[in-house]
């Protein structure tokens, strides 16, 4: 009876230490301690590949990749529970003001340029190109289209099945942002989920639906999904790494950016994977679908990162472009 | 001496029925910590939307543009599962507990009710999961019209869920019928299938309602599965092919979303979580009130 009383505090007290324990970290630094990052599900697949790499290269660092949507990432990230926040949108005014009255000064570093896909079943035959103009007619609040023939009238007269991100989303704030005007507002009845692999799952076995999410994933499926041009005012164009990149694909092409606490800088282990983030977000971008912007972004990146320079580039100017062709 | 270790036992005595008091007690104070929470913000919700228009409006927007706080569609989506589930769970339910309590061997009995209990141990995430997968894809082979997330599979997985409480409260509740009746029957030259049907059906039918009754609790309040398989689309409809949301989701959604505290959108969940709990109440009563009625007392 004593024996098992003192062989269960011997493996309690076992368990109870070695959390923040230096584990072989192999050559020069040996880095050690944790980096926390959080965000945008959309942004999630260049920071899982960049976590990956930089395993190797620094195998004493735990870097934890969490996915609660850009929204949800800001606020970790204003609590400081987090020391980066990926997010597909600009931080928003509410969020700028909360950083500055809880003393957080952050940097914001774009990473990699996505174009949100606008998406139908590769057995719809009628739909070649849309206007953001009937974008706008399909998703806005009240909106009264219900078939494809509302939309066109030469189109079939079959309801739409929507499909797009959940509220949490900031796939979902930009595109309701650029398409209605105003972030966050759309009508109701459509597919929500921030699980883009289930929007995937909804539209490639349904032959009236129509989504969007972000370039990577149709990327993936393009055996399932077929791809709409999107005619923003300058003539319809496809999502391709090149119109993406040159900003033809309009208005629904964006940076995505990560947001880093200043204040984390100052543990090395941050420093450094930012450090590597940058150097590698480039090529490992492409690799899982996004666009690379030019090497003078990433180099101006790094630059603000070495002189700490804090604060949005988007303080008092238009956070989202306006649409050229619009009736508003 | 004697009158020493007396006084010790009183006092022993008085401790240990002060302590099995207070901990009986502390399921009172838990509820009444809940009902206290969920008014305090409730009542502050209210001061904002209007009760009427809250209780009868038909579209639920509280996170997109414009906003509208009719609860109604999240209500139909709740009602369509558990009437999914009820349609599902009770017939399999009652004749289940039919077979086990009144033709099963002693050796099928044995076999038949831990895998039943089986059942109910799998965690309800799993189930929606198994929604999700499954269930989803065979409904759409068989129905090409049914949405990705629709309201029957995840009505289907919560009655399966839900089916072993149901099956094991009638059987109980079956052979608590005295064994005189079934005797009487028989010796009136009826059949077993007369005999379970005509008299002990009825005569455990106050129990079986029981069974009902918390089936239907339990389905009102189940959260995962409704979450994974049914949807996020607030949808007043009565077609259970289609996208839903329970009042349950909507919770799990504003509570893992970035709402922020004491905003009206963080209010909406307190409100949801008030007509959840007065519907689980009131059923609860209902519940009691009938079998109450329909209760047969046997000497």
């Amino acid at each position: 009876m004593r024996y098992m009383l003192a062989l269960s505090i011997m493996v309690l007290l076992a368990a109870c230490g070695g959390s923040d324990a230096p584990s072989n970290a192999g050559e020069e630094p040996g880095l050690t301690g944790a980096v926390r990052m959080d965000g945008s599900s959309t942004v999630f697949p260049i920071s899982e590949a960049v976590a990956e790499e930089y395993l190797a290269e620094a195998p004493g660092v735990r870097v934890t990749v969490g996915v609660s949507g850009t929204g949800g990432g800001f606020k970790k990230f204003l609590n400081q529970e987090i020391d980066i926040n990926a997010a597909s949108r600009p931080i928003k005014e509410s969020e700028f003001d909360k950083s500055v009255a809880a003393g957080i000064r952050f940097i914001e570093l774009p990473v990699a340029f996505d174009g949100i896909s606008v998406v139908v079943n590769p057995e719809n035959t009628w739909v070649d190109q849309l206007t953001t103009d009937e974008l706008q007619r399909i998703w806005q609040p009240d909106s009264v289209v219900t078939t494809w023939k509302d939309v066109r009238a030469e189109w079939p007269d079959e309801k739409i099945r929507l499909y797009g991100p959940g509220t949490d989303s900031g796939t979902f704030d930009y595109f309701t942002g650029v398409i209605n005007g105003k972030e966050q507002a759309s009508r109701a009845d459509f597919t929500a989920s921030e699980d883009d692999n289930v929007l995937i799952q909804g539209i490639s076995g349904d032959r009236y639906a129509l989504g969007y999410f972000g370039f990577a994933y149709f990327l993936e499926n393009q055996d399932k999904l077929r791809a709409v041009a999107i005619d923003g005012g300058q003539g319809p164009i496809l999502p391709t790494p090149i119109t993406i990149n040159d900003g033809s694909y309009a208005p629904l092409s964006r940076p995505i950016y990560i947001y880093l606490n200043v204040a984390s800088l100052d543990k090395p282990q941050v420093a450094d994977f930012v450090r590597f983030y940058l150097e590698s977000a480039g090529s490992l971008a492409e690799e899982v679908g996004y666009i690379t912007l030019p090497e003078a972004s990433y180099a101006g990146a790094r630059a603000r990162v070495a002189a700490r320079t804090s604060g949005s580039s988007y303080q008092g100017e238009p956070r989202l472009p306006k649409l050229t062709a619009s009736s508003e | 001496m004697a009158e020493l270790s007396a006084k010790k036992t009183r006092w022993n005595e008085w401790v240990l029925e002060k302590l099995f008091f207070f901990c009986a007690f502390v399921s009172v104070i838990t509820t009444a910590a809940v009902i206290f929470i969920l008014l305090e913000e409730t009542l502050t919700f209210f001061e904002t939307v209007p009760v009427l228009e809250f209780l009868t409006g038909t579209r639920w927007t509280p996170l997109l543009e414009p906003k509208h706080y009719g609860i109604l569609p999240l209500v139909a989506g709740t009602m369509l599962i558990v009437i999914g589930a009820a349609i599902v769970a009770l017939p399999i339910g009652v004749a289940s507990a039919i077979f086990l309590s009144e033709y099963a061997s002693h050796r099928a009995r044995s076999i038949i009710k831990p895998i039943l209990e089986i059942l109910a141990g799998i965690p309800t995430v799993v189930y929606g999961y198994f929604a999700l997968t499954f269930i989803t894809p065979g409904l759409r082979v068989i129905l090409p019209d049914t949405q990705i997330f629709n309201a029957a599979s995840a009505a289907i997985v919560v009655g399966i869920m839900v089916l072993p409480m149901v099956a094991s409260l009638c059987d109980d509740a079956l052979r608590a019928v005295p064994a005189s009746l079934r005797h009487g029957g028989y010796s009136l030259g009826a059949t077993s299938f007369e005999v379970t049907t005509r008299i002990v059906v009825p005569a455990g039918l106050s129990g079986i309602f029981a069974a009902f009754v918390l089936a239907v609790s339990r389905a009102i309040g189940e959260t995962m599965a409704v979450t994974l398989a049914a949807g996020a689309t607030p949808n007043l409809t009565a077609n259970p092919l289609e996208s839903i949301q329970t009042m349950t989701a909507y919770i799990v959604q504003v509570s893992l979303g970035d709402t922020p505290s004491g905003s009206l959108t963080y209010q909406t969940l307190f409100a949801v979580a008030s007509v959840l709990f007065v519907s689980t109440l009131m059923l609860n009563i209902l519940g009691t009130w009938v079998m109450r009625k329909f209760r047969e007392v046997y000497e």
